[in-house]
């Protein structure tokens, strides 16, 4: 595969050249290239009904240039349409409003290798794939299956007229799906890897059967705060919420996120760091700056420590950028790629009956006087950037616990919880001690989470009336 | 070669691989953005992307490929490789197998172009720079912590054939543009934009942006951030609640446009998008609102940003009722949705991109004008609440269950507006809400959404939503976290 990784350095390298010979030496000029072969095998109604793949190589170049800055990218990637790229983006930067914040580009700088790609990923076929949904939908039995197995390789370089110049890798297999009954009441299982053998379709397709049969006959609660165990599917959302909003560093630098560097804001229990280079989901090991990314540790035992950075925001910040850069974050931020949340020590979890998804889930149920296990939260958006206040539903099954034990099952509700708060001292009772790495929609991003014991998490209304 | 003999190609490599149907789309899509923040510009980005991707029909399955290279070789290669995968789709088969895989459709052949009195992407970058500057600038003088401003330009050019016959181009043009001012309070953040949060987008050229007139709106909302932070909160309850146009805009595409969504009824959505609480047993027959809710889907109305000469599968945009004087009509399907629900229509299928699968997708799906003004309805309200301007979005799997955030909302006292009041929200049930609309405003507004997300892998849709304010009664109010 080091010929693929060449070819993207090189085509990064020869975009390089071009738009040096025009903009002139003295122009800051970066190139970035990515390269991503994505395969989704979709299926509904226990049939695949959507299955689609596309290869695209994507070119992005930046000028700055007399103090102004373009940037233009592009999936053309012939020698013409590369040449016509770069006059329309040397044309672009001379009549381009001034940018004062430019920071400047990154020196030669190592970054980390790419960890081991999976040439099962790289060479799995529409029947490899086809076949792993086959395995879900039988698991299934009388259920309807719906969801999708997806593989997806990217190759990335990059390369700069400050003398950087790296390339990596990585690769993802992952499935999410769902089993519903006649009923309506339905499951989720969902997992990625780096690898394809460790998706396996009947293994997730039991467990979503298992969840969805367990949820049937779901009644209504009465809305309020109540102590719950999330699942790791529900916990990844939080993470997800909490890298956008709070770990954002644009937001931290205009005060729009919770963080205080140093500070105890979380329980001492909580150890949030971002590590797409050791974990294991996918993750690339450096940005769209050539910044290399490391284990980033956000927070530990529950003290404020970091927040992602792009080269821009960082500069504002006056500290050096970590890794964050994206082809829009000097517009819309930057977050944590492959937040993880540190489970506690435990051993490997087991296969249990019922709705919990293993026994390390099941453990933490086994705490609670009276709460709620929910497996999944759905739609969840922001109220108030500032304490990460979210609004979102449960889905895919909520059950009450009392006394140790899953009781009933109960109907999904609306939330509007601080998800900030839910995470403060005092306030989580218990971290799984298993954590699985769940996929994301967009790019090689995911989050790695343990199930999750809280003292309060508070539904404001239910979701059907 | 043409971007036609490109398709050509590719459908015939599909069918020469086993297909019993193919199509192939060219699409050629330059973007172009901009930022600004307090007076200088934060982001330009400009983007290029072409390619074709082939739909294949191999054993009632459906496979897709795409492939960012216009060559005979490669467009023909693609066809191949779609109908491949449709092979393996094969093997995990439709239980209801024995169906028609689309419902019959005459060959189409013409041209479209969105109409556009000043080409976008020539304005100069200075002059588009200068505005979000100046706009910035004046909100920072104003008293904004934070003055942002942005442009979005699409300038999309297709070339759609199918094994049946049809050859359509097409050439969209799409912008818009918004301005915000962020004030940090103590522990809380207050927003106002204009004229939404994200901008107000069509399929029209850079004259839509200076209609807006972002420059002369920057003063305002950047006294009226300021002025949240010191206003009482929203009280908690039940009031009679008039919504503001832009706030009904996605009241209207939450809870109704991706309701009548055809494939999230069938439950091709299930475990992502979600379901709808529609069943098809009842279309033509269940209460959806009051009389005065008469909801169309139309992509030919003119300039509104779901607009379109054809959709993405050849099928000739024509308007269609999707609930009249209350009662549930119609949906937005595909010709594929359509021939599992046994339904004779179709026209509302669309890709974000020659590398994605289209589906079925919003297109302009809007509220007809009602009998009122604004101004009517406020004198009208004896105790309620007027809010506009969402500010956050959440909506249940089955598109039941909503609640909304808005920028800003005033008192209703004895016909007038009086005092301001932040962090206003309201939450409901679809039919019960749109059950309660006892007063619809004429003033109607083609509101553009550019960030409708749907589908794996995701794709993020353009739409319209025609739209003017509203009153309902008993809507609870005031959700807090």
């Amino acid at each position: 595969m080091s010929v693929q990784t060449e070819t993207e350095l090189d085509l990064a390298a020869r975009v390089l050249e071009l738009a040096r010979a025009s903009a002139g030496p003295a122009a800051d000029v970066d190139v970035s290239v990515g390269r991503v072969a994505l395969a989704l095998t979709r299926f509904a109604d226990s049939y695949i009904h959507q299955n689609v793949a596309d290869t695209t190589t994507e070119v992005r170049l930046r000028i700055h240039s007399e103090g102004r800055t373009t940037s233009a990218s592009s999936t053309l990637v012939g020698t013409d349409a590369l040449r016509e790229m770069v006059e329309r983006t040397v044309a672009a930067a001379k009549v381009s409003p001034l940018d004062p914040g430019w920071p400047g580009l990154i020196g030669p700088t190592p970054v980390l290798p790419s960890h081991d790609i999976d040439e099962a990923v790289i060479e799995a076929s529409p029947a490899d794939r086809a076949s792993r949904v086959r395995d879900y939908v039988e698991a299934v039995g009388e259920l309807t299956a719906a969801g999708y197995f997806r593989t997806r390789y990217w190759t990335t370089a990059y390369a700069n007229s400050a003398g950087q110049a790296v390339s990596g890798s990585c690769t993802e297999a992952a499935l999410d799906a769902i089993a519903k009954t006649a009923s309506l009441s339905d499951g989720v299982a969902r997992q990625a890897s780096r690898r394809i053998a460790d998706i396996d379709g009947a293994v997730h397709g039991v467990r979503a059967a298992a969840k969805a049969r367990a949820w049937d006959g779901a009644v209504e609660i009465e809305p309020g705060t109540y102590e719950v165990v999330l699942e790791p599917t529900a916990v990844a959302d939080v993470l997800y919420c909490l890298g956008n909003f709070g770990f954002n560093g644009k937001l931290v630098n205009e005060h729009q996120s919770f963080l205080e560097f140093g500070s105890t804001q979380m329980d001492p229990s909580v150890t949030l760091v971002d590590d797409g280079v050791s974990a294991f989901a996918a993750g690339l090991p450096f940005d769209s700056e050539g910044t290399p990314r490391t284990r980033l540790l956000l927070v530990e035992n529950g003290v404020s420590r970091a927040a992602a950075y792009d080269r821009r925001a960082a500069a504002a910040a006056g500290i050096a950028g970590n890794g964050y850069a994206g082809l829009d974050s000097a517009a819309h931020g930057m977050s944590p790629h492959n937040i993880r949340l540190e489970p506690s020590a435990g051993p490997a979890p087991v296969e249990v009956e019922g709705p919990a998804s293993n026994s390390s889930v099941q453990a933490l149920v086994a705490q609670v006087e009276r709460g709620l296990l929910v497996t999944d939260h759905f739609y969840t958006r922001c109220l108030d950037p500032r304490r990460v206040v979210m609004t979102g539903l449960t889905r895919n099954g909520t059950w009450l616990i009392e006394n140790g034990e899953i009781v009933r099952p109960v109907k999904n509700m609306r939330f509007t919880q601080s998800y900030s708060e839910a995470f403060g001292p005092g306030n989580v009772l218990a971290i799984g001690d298993h954590a699985i790495a769940l996929p994301y929609n967009y790019g090689p991003n995911s989050a790695t989470a343990p199930g999750l014991r809280l003292a309060a998490w508070k539904f404001t209304g239910g979701a059907s009336g | 070669m043409t971007h036609f003999d490109a398709a050509d190609a590719a459908i015939e490599g599909a069918l020469a691989a086993g297909a019993t149907y193919a199509d192939a789309r060219v699409m050629h899509r330059r973007f172009e953005s901009m930022s600004a923040r307090n007076g200088d510009v934060e982001n330009l980005t400009q983007r290029e992307t072409a390619g074709i991707g082939v739909r294949a029909l191999v054993g009632g399955c459906w496979g897709f490929f795409g492939v960012p290279d216009l060559a005979d070789a490669a467009a023909r290669q693609a066809g191949v490789r779609a109908a491949e995968i449709a092979a393996a789709s094969a093997t995990v088969p439709n239980r209801r197998a024995g169906r028609e895989a689309l419902i019959p459709a005459q060959p189409e052949v013409g041209s479209w172009a969105s109409e556009c009195l000043i080409d976008p992407l020539s304005v100069p970058l200075s002059d588009k720079g200068d505005l979000l500057t100046s706009a910035t600038a004046e909100m920072r003088k104003q008293g904004a912590d934070i003055a942002t401003g942005s442009y979005d330009i699409w300038d999309t050019r297709k070339w759609f054939a199918s094994s049946e016959g049809s050859r359509i181009d097409q050439h969209v043009r799409e912008c818009g543009g918004a301005i915000s001012s962020t004030v940090i309070g103590d522990g809380e953040t207050q927003v106002r934009s204009y004229p939404s949060r994200r901008g107000q987008f069509g399929t029209r050229g850079w004259e839509l942006v200076e209609e807006t007139d972002l420059a002369a709106h920057a003063a305002r909302i950047a006294d009226e951030a300021r002025a949240l932070t010191r206003a009482p909160q929203c009280p908690a309850g039940e009031r009679t609640v008039i919504i503001g146009g832009e706030q009904m805009a996605l009241q209207i595409h939450e809870s109704v446009g991706h309701a009548i969504e055809l494939d999230r009824i069938l439950g091709w959505e299930a475990a992502y998008a979600g379901t709808s609480w529609l069943d098809l047993s009842q279309l033509g027959s269940l209460k959806y609102g009051s009389e005065l809710m008469n909801i169309v889907i139309d992509p030919t109305y003119p300039g509104a940003l779901g607009s379109f000469g054809w959709d993405d599968e050849g099928t000739r945009a024509a308007p269609r009722d999707a609930v009249r004087n209350g009662i549930w009509t119609g949906v937005l399907a595909g010709r594929e949705s359509a021939a599992v629900a046994g339904l004779d229509y179709a026209g509302s299928v669309r890709s974000d991109g020659w590398a994605r699968l289209p589906m079925v997708r919003m297109t302009n799906v809007g509220l007809e004008p009602g009998p009122h003004t604004l101004e009517e309805m406020i004198a009208a309200t004896e105790d309620g609440i007027y809010m506009d301007m969402n500010r956050s979005w959440s909506i249940d799997d089955r598109r039941l269950n909503f609640q909304f955030g808005c920028e800003v909302a005033y008192e209703i006292k004895h016909g007038k507006l009086g005092r301001m009041l932040k962090n206003p929200t309201y939450t409901g049930i679809g039919p019960r809400f749109w059950s309660s609309m006892d007063m619809l405003s004429s003033e109607t507004v083609a509101w553009g959404t550019p960030n409708c997300g749907k589908g794996q892998p995701g794709q993020t849709g353009h739409t319209g939503h025609p739209a003017a304010p509203a009153r309902f009664t008993n809507v609870r109010v005031g959700v807090r976290g």
